[in-house]
């Protein structure tokens, strides 16, 4: 057991029932752990939603939240996907300030990033990235200077790589 | 006793009489569908948004309702219905004011882990959400205190969340389970068919442990030369005493019981030390503190039992058994985990374990301890000390009557005074620390017990906090004997402000209470006090005698503190011994 601090990344399996995502964020809340970002979607079976958690924390911290949330009868199954090598991946939308003579320039880093433009209004433009955390950081970033006018980030949703 | 409660009418020909399908409103669902669970008795307080469940509850018959005066009153009583019986206790309180009025007795239920159904009404669906007249989100507000919930969404729900409700409660670690209806749904119609099944995929409770554990465990036993068992609540919920005794004779392991746990080993065996933790025994917490293995059955490692946690146990393997494998590990590091039902487990270890060879010495210092540091106080001849009064309540009973109690002084006396032989037998409040469940909690537990004795023990405090339900005493002569230790403060406080506020008594008199004897006979039960031995002995007779509820004010010294005690922060071997020394 150790006691430094990371970052997990939890699936959770759970009924889809109306209050369940209040449960389990409630869960978090009152038992003091921590919620870095929660997804929530369908799953690949009706009737059940699959919500992806990354949460600071020690390996007991961990444990316990594991414990935790299989006591939540709702909850059919939890993954720690950090584990094993996973696939996270991120969807940000990003509206930055962009004259037409900043356009190219723009254009230049997104396409450098393989992320893509999906609207373009008179002086502002709307950045769709999809990726690890890191990525869409880095884009963040890169975009700042022009002036970001809105942001809005999904969260993390992840898969096990392979078979598993 | 002479109790004329309502007999209980639950028989497998009422069962089969609701058995046949039959298109019913959702409150007559509701009711034949408690039957069916084996329910004999609620407890509850009508109001706006249960009226249909109350309109088919006029002339229902096939189970008692017990009208209480607050709805804090019919939830704790329902809990104390379910500790006492070991069956699901259940509450029916209106939306709004009626249902959070049971907030407290949920939160009772869930940190004791106490099987309870509470029923509660809701404003119509179609206003849910508007801010309606009466309208609280129970399911909401109660998230965090239930072990799960219910807002029934349409009629047709209604039979299967009643079983999985009752299901849910009583099994695995119990707790309390909520099922919101609204009023809509109570007065629709369906065609009502008996739910047979459950089908729950994300709840399988480990009940079965796993084998390779068990055999470590006794391994551990074999090797260890002071061994120490701790033995809680959760031995009580699993039926799982005789099986405890059983393992205890067998490897004459010196056992100590928590508050919870008390009743769940005979405490006249020369192995059991006692309660550990703030005002346990100095042997089980110098025993616990020096163990090289303690194996904890059914207890969770609460704060009031382990005391400083970095300190706790300082040299001890650590064995722990429970059902709940998220207590595992939650305050203790844990060597050997056992998840699984504390029955099951002791049933499947107890041939594998033997006398515990080695702790020889270890037994003879825990004798020696005993001896030297037992619970002690300085007794008066002038002036009524409540350990006396207690020491009074238990020979004039042989142990044998179901006690329960409020929180504070009075409830630590008990439970140091009061010798239990049997479960079931003790119901306090001990992880929430509920003042105001006392009294009501014997109602509950009187209607699960109609010829035993119960006796609940109350401080001037508590008391008043659900008074009102001497009505229900007087009413249906339910024959609790009502004990009020009155020493006109709030004593557990004056005695934290003593120690360790400085004797600053900030708030804790209790001057204006009433005259508890005339509150008594304004409620139509007798009441008597006494203020010194012969008049306490005289007063206590003629309450064992007399039929029917009574109230018997004991009024005791102020002063009177709690020892041992562990003060907050402390490990639990530095303990302030007061009288006891």
């Amino acid at each position: 057991m150790t006691t430094t601090m990371t970052s997990h990344t939890i699936a959770v399996l759970v009924n889809d029932q109306p209050g369940v995502l209040q449960r389990v964020s409630g869960l978090f809340g009152r038992r003091g752990f921590n919620i870095e970002s929660i997804t929530v979607g369908q799953s690949e079976e009706e009737g059940l939603s699959r919500m992806v958690i990354v949460t600071q924390g020690d390996d007991k911290t961990l444990e316990q939240i594991e414990k935790q949330l299989y006591k939540l009868i709702d909850v059919i199954k939890v993954v720690n996907l950090s584990s094993k090598p996973m696939v996270a991946r991120e969807l940000a939308l990003i509206k930055v300030k962009s004259e037409p003579a900043e356009r190219p320039e723009i254009m230049g880093v997104v396409e450098t990033f393989r992320a893509a433009v999906v609207d373009i209004g008179t002086n502002s433009m709307i950045v769709q990235v999809v990726g690890d955390t890191e990525k869409i950081d880095a884009m963040i970033e890169l975009l700042h200077p022009y002036g970001i006018r809105e942001l809005s980030r999904t969260g993390v949703t992840a898969m096990i790589r392979g078979n598993a | 006793m002479s109790a004329q409660i309502p007999a209980v009418r639950s028989t497998e020909q009422l069962r089969e009489k609701w058995m046949k399908p039959e298109v019913i409103t959702g409150s007559e669902i509701l009711l034949r569908s408690l039957v069916l669970e084996g329910v004999e008795c609620v407890f509850g307080y009508p109001g706006g948004a249960v009226l249909y469940i109350y309109d088919a509850l006029y002339g229902f018959k096939d189970f008692h309702h017990l009208l209480t005066r607050h709805e804090q009153g019919a939830i704790h009583a329902a809990d104390g219905y379910a500790r006492a019986s070991g069956k699901v206790g259940v509450c029916i309180a209106t939306s709004g004011p009626g249902a959070t009025n049971t907030v407290t007795g949920i939160a009772t239920a869930f940190m004791d882990s106490v099987p309870l159904v509470v029923i509660t009404g809701n404003v119509v669906s179609s206003l849910i959400g508007t801010d309606a007249f009466q309208e609280a989100d129970i399911t909401g507000i109660t998230m965090p205190i239930t072990k799960h919930s219910y807002l029934v969404r349409s009629v047709e729900e209604l039979p299967r969340v009643i079983h999985e409700a009752f299901h849910i409660a009583n099994t695995g670690r119990k707790g309390p389970v909520l099922i919101d209806i609204p009023k809509d749904v109570s007065a629709d119609k369906t065609l009502f068919e008996p739910v047979q099944s459950i089908n729950l995929r994300g709840y399988n409770p480990k009940v079965v442990p796993n084998h390779h554990q068990l055999e470590k465990v006794a391994a551990a036993i074999k090797e260890a030369e002071r061994p120490v068992i701790l033995a809680g609540g959760g031995v009580v919920y699993s039926g799982g005493h005789e099986e405890l005794l059983e393992f205890v004779t067998r490897t004459e392991i010196p056992i100590t019981t928590t508050l919870l746990g008390l009743g769940a080993f005979p405490s006249g065996n020369p192995l059991w030390m006692g309660m550990p933790g703030m005002h346990g025994t100095y042997t089980a917490n110098q025993a616990i503190q020096n163990s090289d293995l303690l194996i904890n059955i059914g207890a969770r490692f609460d704060d009031r039992v382990t005391g400083r946690l970095d300190g706790f146990a300082p040299h001890a393997k650590v064995v722990h058994i429970d059902i709940d494998p998220a207590e595992i590990g939650k305050n203790v590091k844990t060597e050997i985990p056992v998840v699984g039902d504390v029955k099951t487990v002791l049933e499947l270890l107890n041939p594998l374990v033997g006398r515990s060879d080695k702790a020889d010495a270890w037994r003879s210092q825990i004798s020696q301890w005993m001896a030297d540091k037992p619970y002690k106080y300085k007794d008066s001849d002038t002036e009524l000390k409540p350990q006396w009064v207690i020491e009074l309540l238990n020979d004039t009973t042989k142990g044998e009557a179901i006690v329960t109690t409020d929180v504070g002084q009075h409830q630590m006396w008990a439970a140091q005074y009061y010798k239990f032989n049997q479960p079931r037998s003790w119901i306090t409040s001990g992880g929430l620390g509920t003042m105001g469940f006392g009294f009501p909690s014997a109602i509950g537990a009187q209607m699960a017990h109609p010829d035993r004795l119960v006796i609940s023990i109350n401080g001037d405090g508590g008391m008043q906090m659900c008074a009102q339900e001497l009505a229900i005493c007087a009413i249906n002569n339910i024959p609790v004997k009502v004990v009020v230790i009155n020493n006109q403060v709030l004593g557990m406080v004056r005695q934290w402000q003593e120690l360790i506020y400085e004797n600053r008594y900030s708030h804790i008199d209790l001057a204006g209470s009433p005259d508890f004897v005339k509150l008594a006979e304004a409620y139509g039960v007798k009441g008597l006090r006494a203020s010194n031995k012969e008049e306490a002995k005289q007063a206590w007779k003629e309450a064992m005698e007399t039929p029917g509820p009574v109230l018997v004010e004991f009024v005791v010294s102020k002063e009177e503190n709690v020892y041992p005690m562990v003060t907050q922060g402390s490990t639990i071997d530095q303990m302030l011994m007061g009288d006891c020394e």
